[in-house]
């Protein structure tokens, strides 16, 4: 028994601190806090660290140019493991326990779509820098995102992949887990549908527990594809590749922007050589703000090329900061309205404007992986 | 047709490597009655094991935290067994093995560190020095297991030793997950230390060829020798016979003056190796390596042992083999197929089972082990 109530006074001397500790970010705290929720281990670890090192890098500048509101800024991230229920949590913890006033991420659209109902329902301003699925910001006042949505993806892979390498009979194979996965295979075929090409294979697989794709493939094999989409996540890519070249397919496998970390050609390897897919960016782009954000992070970074996700993340933060200066005040309603009010925002990813759906509409990037490397193909203005 | 006789080689250099991994579940449950959850663990631990050595990513020296752990441990452990028994001398010299192997394994490591520094990228030399790596590793940690975690529960009832079996394969999973050990994040597996990795042998040429990977082939043999090694060592040998009549019942086993304690630990040390062997393998073939990449593999492989007849080690093959056929069948041939492809084997199972409760092969055959 005395044990017992050791430990529930342990407890509540616990909490009481926990209550003491957490400071506020009203308009009197000595910080502007922002909160960050990203993937920094697990399946999709690369995009958390790419997404983190961009807002530093933006966060350096920002408070070498004196902060906002006179005050300094400062970025709390949480680690979701990239699980869904995770990201949830974390988003929780950065409204409840550190009183941020806005929250950046996340990168996947299936963390980012379970964490737009809590920061609606505390209404904090959330803004998402790489989530691409429509569902992230639909029917969600306070979440706004820096990037193209997958209906103009899709159609700019399935438009590539008809219109420029002049293909017809495709195959699919897709992850049956991921929102972003279902989401752009859907537009995918509508676009291919509607302008005369086949899907003459669809398959899924399940994303983070498959690792044998050979079923899937030799399928794909008989159908004779002239190439196969796969709207997909980097890890699983990275063992399609080897294995479909294994079984003897050797037509390009395209894809979407969650192809873009390092490990894709890591794990892949010359398996890719001759794949597409669509991205935020190309590092290559010659344009004056691309090459001086290149420049800045490989120097804060030890000479590490950045990733679309760093790219899309700096520029958040700096629309975030940008907003927080038009709103005057860390107030999360007048953020929100300053969010939805961003209007040609110079970012180094190109002019950002927040549309009625708090949407980006900003260019794609095609991509092709030419020995081992990926290399600027072409790029395709918004319509 | 051959598209079909594609998704067959495919299903059986899935299965192959589902049986191998059986095997070693099987072995353990037909000696002592306990599923050994912790086995698709060692598994795991082997791949990240040899991942280290053909990535010339071994640390020269073991972390502190490392040492730490391990004396606190030898103490706790000391300490419980002083005040427990009261021949306290002779309970001891239990721990000496722990002692010697924690003493041994400095040296190892940085043995094991130095030559790996040293091994080319892709070679025959560094595929099998990370796979010996990793057996002596597995074995290593299943003695451990086993001497630690299930040898005092012994006498207790069944249950018990499964709950720690859970416990242990959760510690093995989570541990693992911190960032000062492996961390949450798959890596790539540097697959091309095998030679020639990337190869396929055609089996037929033509408008649609059939191709078989060198690894599957290689899997598929290793496993075949596994269970032929494995069922001499048991049906052949004198230790063999011992270890058929600890399964049989070990405290009579002990009467007649079989060590059971050594057969058991010779057992876990057996069906660890073979994991370890199975998880280098694994990851050849996928090579993508964190610490959770045990767990499906290890329930699949578990599937597969029970649907073979638990205990039964060519069952255990027959039950791999089949469950990677049915596997890849369902992906390939129905539709939506691949949402299946996980409750496929369970759905097996449960029908097996229901026709046959002993498994495919199991109690019609003689020796049980």
């Amino acid at each position: 028994m005395r044990s017992l109530w050791a430990a529930v006074l342990v407890l509540s001397a616990g909490s009481l601190v926990g209550c003491y500790k957490s400071g506020g970010s009203g308009d009197n705290a000595s910080e502007v806090v922002i909160g960050h929720v990203a993937s920094l281990t697990g399946d999709t670890a690369t995009f958390g660290h790419s997404a983190d090192e961009g807002i530093r890098l933006a966060l350096d500048e920002i408070n070498a140019k004196g902060g906002l509101l006179g005050k300094k800024v400062n970025v709390i991230t949480e680690d979701d493991r990239s699980v869904s229920d995770e990201a949830k949590t974390a988003a929780n913890k950065l409204i409840t326990r550190d009183h941020v006033c806005a929250i950046l991420g996340e990168i996947a659209s299936s963390r980012s779509i379970a964490i737009a109902p809590v920061c609606d329902d505390a209404k904090v301003p959330m803004l998402s820098p790489g989530s691409t699925n429509p569902k992230v910001t639909q029917d969600h006042p306070y979440v706004f995102r820096n990037c193209f949505i997958d209906p103009f993806q899709g159609e700019c892979i399935a438009r590539f992949a008809m219109e420029v390498l002049k293909l017809k009979r495709f195959a699919m194979l897709y992850p049956v887990n991921s929102d972003y996965g279902v989401g752009l295979r859907g537009y995918i075929e509508t676009y291919v549908k509607q302008h005369g090409g086949q899907i003459v294979a669809d398959l899924g697989y399940t994303e983070k527990t498959d690792k044998d794709f050979s079923g899937q493939l030799t399928k794909i094999k008989g159908a004779d594809p002239e190439a196969i989409f796969i709207p997909g996540y980097y890890t699983e890519v990275g063992l399609i590749g080897p294995q479909a070249r294994k079984l003897g397919i050797t037509v390009p496998l395209i894809g979407g922007d969650g192809w873009d970390a390092a490990e894709l050609l890591e794990a892949g390897k010359s398996s890719l050589n001759g794949c597409f897919f669509t991205n935020h960016y190309s590092p290559d782009e010659k344009r004056p703000e691309v090459q001086a954000f290149v420049e800045a992070y490989k120097r804060k970074y030890n000479g590490k090329i950045p990733d679309a996700m760093a790219i899309v993340s700096y520029d958040a933060m700096n629309i975030m900061a940008d907003a927080i200066k038009r709103a005057g005040t860390t107030n999360s309603q007048k953020i929100k309205d300053a969010l939805a009010a961003a209007k040609d925002f110079p970012g180094a990813s190109g002019l950002t404007t927040i549309d009625k759906d708090h949407n980006a509409r900003k260019a794609i990037v095609v991509i092709e992986i030419k020995d081992e490397k990926l290399t600027y193909r072409t790029k395709i203005e918004p319509t | 047709m051959q598209e079909l006789l594609q998704q067959i080689i495919n299903g059986i250099s899935l299965g192959s490597i589902y049986a191998l991994i059986a095997v070693g579940y099987t072995m353990v449950y037909g000696v002592l009655q306990l599923i050994n959850f912790a086995h698709g663990d060692v598994f795991m631990v082997g791949a990240i094991v040899s991942f280290y050595v053909a990535g010339h990513r071994l640390p020269r020296t073991l972390p502190w935290w490392f040492h730490v752990i391990v004396i606190a441990g030898l103490l706790v452990a000391a300490t419980v067994k002083l005040l427990s028994t009261r021949s306290g001398k002779l309970t001891l010299r239990a721990m000496l093995p722990f002692v010697l192997m924690y003493i041994a394994l400095v040296p190892a490591n940085w043995l094991a560190s130095e030559i790996s520094q040293r091994l080319p990228d892709t070679s025959w030399l560094t595929a099998g020095m990370s796979l010996l790596v990793a057996i002596v590793a597995c074995g290593a940690l299943g003695f451990t297991i086993e001497r630690s975690a299930y040898k005092p529960l012994r006498n207790r009832p069944r249950i018990n030793s499964l709950i720690t079996a859970i416990g242990v394969s959760l510690l093995l999973e989570y541990g693992g997950q911190n960032p000062a050990v492996f961390g949450p994040t798959p890596r790539a597996y540097p697959a091309e230390m095998v030679p020639g990795i990337d190869r396929g042998i055609q089996l037929i040429g033509g408008a649609h060829p059939i191709a078989i990977n060198r690894v599957d082939v290689v899997v598929l043999a290793l496993t075949l020798l596994f269970m032929g090694v494995l069922m001499f060592i048991v049906l052949k040998t004198k230790t063999g016979l011992a270890l058929r009549a600890v399964s049989y019942r070990f405290d009579t086993a002990a009467l007649m003056g079989v060590n059971i304690d050594r057969i058991i630990s010779f057992t876990f040390v057996l069906g660890s190796c073979l994991a370890a062997v199975a998880g280098v393998l694994y990851a050849v073939k996928y090579p993508n390596v964190e610490p959770l990449m045990g767990l499906l593999p290890g329930i699949k492989a578990f599937v597969a042992a029970v649907f073979g007849g638990i205990g039964n080690i060519a069952g255990a093959v027959a039950g791999g083999l089949i469950l990677g056929l049915v596997e890849v069948l369902v992906v390939g041939y129905l539709p939506g197929g691949s949402q299946y492809r996980d409750a496929a084997a369970f759905v097996i199972l449960i029908v097996i089972l229901l026709v046959k409760p002993s498994g495919l092969l199991g109690k019609n055959v003689v020796e049980k082990v």
